[in-house]
């Protein structure tokens, strides 16, 4: 039984003794679980199917799974299509998901630390004002953030699709609930040893706290990378357009060109995929342990 | 290690300050790094939440179109421009339809998943990043999947393929509000990329389920299956399925991208988030009446997140083992 260790967390009791299903049990709950991959895993294939195959392929009369010719020469036509810079795009995509994960974890670690675990009289003033912006989604202040944002002369840059968000009370919050459970005896071994907070955090509470960093890391990456309603809100002109605002803009378009649209869908998630491989233990860890208790 | 700090080593720990007064000098310094720590989040969080906020408030009652300085004072006329919009009083109406699909179905279809992956012997991880992998995937890229290639309105789309094996005519799911075929588009985006994030979260806490539980009930006699599901898996799951509740009723609230890209050009089923961006950013760039819409969203926002809070007791720590 325990040869199927899950992986997903540490199992702090033993292995479940499942209900033995019998044969019969074990295959009705393969084969569901199965048909539910299936239908989940459909539209990536698709994606990939019409963005390997010839527009009348897919328009075709008759419904083909397969391409007969698989266009390898599509990958590179959203880069040379003229209506959309989609290598632009991309690359504002990247600079701006990078920059608002690298700002998101500073920022708002160091708050959440602060207000975890330094003393000082009116911190639970400050984090009440922290939690009222909880109550108030970010999605539904876009109108006077962009009032703001427009007027410090921000729209069209990085700086207005990046710096607005950083400043998120979520994390913020998430940050200080994982910080009151850090064990104390570390830190305070570090402060007798005649570290300040700032060395204590910086050289004790950070490198042991990589895991959750790292998950909280990779959740704003994928929040950022496909965020759609703020980049099209400063993204007037098409130079600061993000992938997610392009893939839209697509769709407006007169002439509908299937299999571009497609391969440029594709690309744009193959970042992302990347980091799902690579991350996805930290991923799953980190979205259990902060989505309840948050 | 006591001779070697060159601080004195009565330094309390953190959480006894209240009782054990630390000395003045201490304390200012507590009170600067606290300040050094959230400093710069709460500076920012003042500028770039606070500040829009009440400048928002501010903004709903003046006439302000195409530029973001007020000219002239209005009082409630905004309000009571955008109270009797009817495309703003039908987006509210189209959010509470769409909450009351996507909630529930979310909710039973990522316990769903998690039941079924929670049971798996082989292949569990597998099948846990089957259903996790499409969070990766963007609405605006699934809402481009969905609408020109699973519920195109045309003889090439999977759905009117798959339909048309069974003598089906062709559906326009998105062109026609009569019958509101859009729905089934909408919800079922939707559900493709949060199920899986959810499923998560009961995955978790099904795994910190006492296995003891499970033994006792077999013990009183309690059938496997729908029993114990009922009576042991399910109250279990209280505090997870409220945080749950919770999450999705916020996420709908935000609902965006997956109807305005899917609905560009249509005057049916757009939200309340759609209508305002239409309103302030739209043709006319009525600040002053789009202000006052997001004022009214946030406080219904505000209402429906307490009383959800209320009735199903968020914040009770359950969770606490």
């Amino acid at each position: 039984m325990s040869t199927t260790a899950p992986d997903f967390k540490e199992t702090t009791a033993p292995v479940k003794a499942r209900r033995g299903g019998g044969v019969i049990g074990n295959t009705g709950l393969y084969v569901a679980t199965g048909i539910a991959g299936l239908l989940f895993l459909i539209p990536f294939y698709l994606i990939i199917r019409n963005a390997l195959m010839t527009d009348r392929e897919i328009t075709g009369e008759n419904w083909k799974w397969f391409p007969t010719d698989i266009q390898w020469g599509n990958i590179t036509e959203p880069f040379d299509d003229v209506t959309v810079d989609f290598a632009h795009a991309m690359w504002n995509s990247v600079v701006v998901a990078v920059l608002h994960t690298t700002g998101i974890l500073l920022v708002c670690s160091l708050a959440g630390y602060g207000l975890a675990r330094i003393p000082y009289r009116h911190a639970n003033k400050v984090f009440y004002a922290v939690l009222v912006t909880l109550m108030v989604p970010t999605a539904v202040t876009f109108v006077p953030s962009f009032v703001l944002v427009s007027s410090l002369g921000w729209v069209d840059s990085y700086r207005g699709l990046i710096v607005p968000g950083l400043f998120s009370g979520f994390t913020c919050f998430l940050f200080r609930q994982y910080f009151l459970g850090f064990p104390k005896e570390l830190e305070e071994a570090a402060r007798v040893d005649g570290l300040g907070y700032w060395g204590a955090y910086w050289r004790v509470v950070v490198p042991n706290s990589l895991n959750f960093f790292a998950a909280i890391a990779t959740i704003t990456f994928i929040n950022g990378w496909n965020s759609f309603l703020w980049p099209l809100v400063i993204g007037q002109d098409p130079s600061a357009w993000t992938v997610q605002v392009a893939l839209s803009s697509y769709m407006t378009n007169q002439t509908v060109n299937y299999h571009l649209i497609f391969m440029a869908t594709a690309i744009s998630i193959l970042p992302l995929l990347l980091v799902f491989l690579f991350l996805q233990r930290w991923l799953v860890q980190g979205i259990a342990q902060t989505g309840i208790k948050g | 290690m006591s001779t070697a700090t060159p601080r004195k080593v009565a330094q309390p720990a953190p959480a006894e300050v209240a009782t054990t007064r630390p000395r003045r000098g201490l304390r200012a310094s507590s009170t600067f790094n606290f300040w050094l720590f959230t400093g710069p989040f709460l500076i920012g969080l003042v500028i770039f939440v606070f500040v829009p906020i009440v400048w928002s408030m501010y903004l709903s009652f003046f006439e302000a179109r195409f530029t973001v300085t007020p000219s002239e004072f209005v009082g409630f006329a905004n309000y009571k421009q955008i109270l009797t919009d009817t495309d703003f009083r039908n987006s509210l109406v189209t959010f509470t339809v769409f909450a009351a699909f996507i909630v529930p179905a979310t909710w039973a279809l990522s316990l769903g998943l998690a039941l079924l992956v929670n049971r798996l012997r082989f292949m569990r991880a597998f099948f846990r990043s089957v259903f996790f992998l499409p969070t990766a995937c963007s609405y605006v890229a699934a809402s481009l999947i969905w609408k020109m290639s699973i519920f195109n309105g045309v003889r090439f789309g999977l759905a009117n393929t798959v339909l048309g094996w069974f003598g089906v005519e062709n559906i326009a799911w998105l062109a026609n509000p009569d019958p509101p075929w859009y729905w089934l588009v909408i919800v079922t985006v939707r559900l493709w990329l949060q199920s899986g994030f959810y499923m998560i979260l009961f995955l978790a806490a099904l795994q910190n389920i006492p296995q003891e539980l499970y033994e006792a009930a077999a013990i009183d006699g309690a059938k496997p299956g729908w029993q114990t599901f009922r009576y042991i898996t399910l109250p279990q799951l209280r505090a997870t399925s409220t945080a749950v509740i919770l999450l999705l009723l916020i996420a709908a609230y935000q609902a965006f991208d997956e109807f305005y890209n899917l609905l560009s050009k249509t005057t049916w089923g757009q939200p309340p988030l759609v209508e305002l961006y239409k309103m302030a950013l739209g043709e006319n760039q009525n600040y002053g009446a789009g202000s006052a819409g997001a004022v009214v969203l946030t406080l219904l926002i505000c209402v429906v997140t307490l009383l959800q809070g209320k009735f199903m007791g968020f914040g009770r720590g359950e969770e606490s083992k």
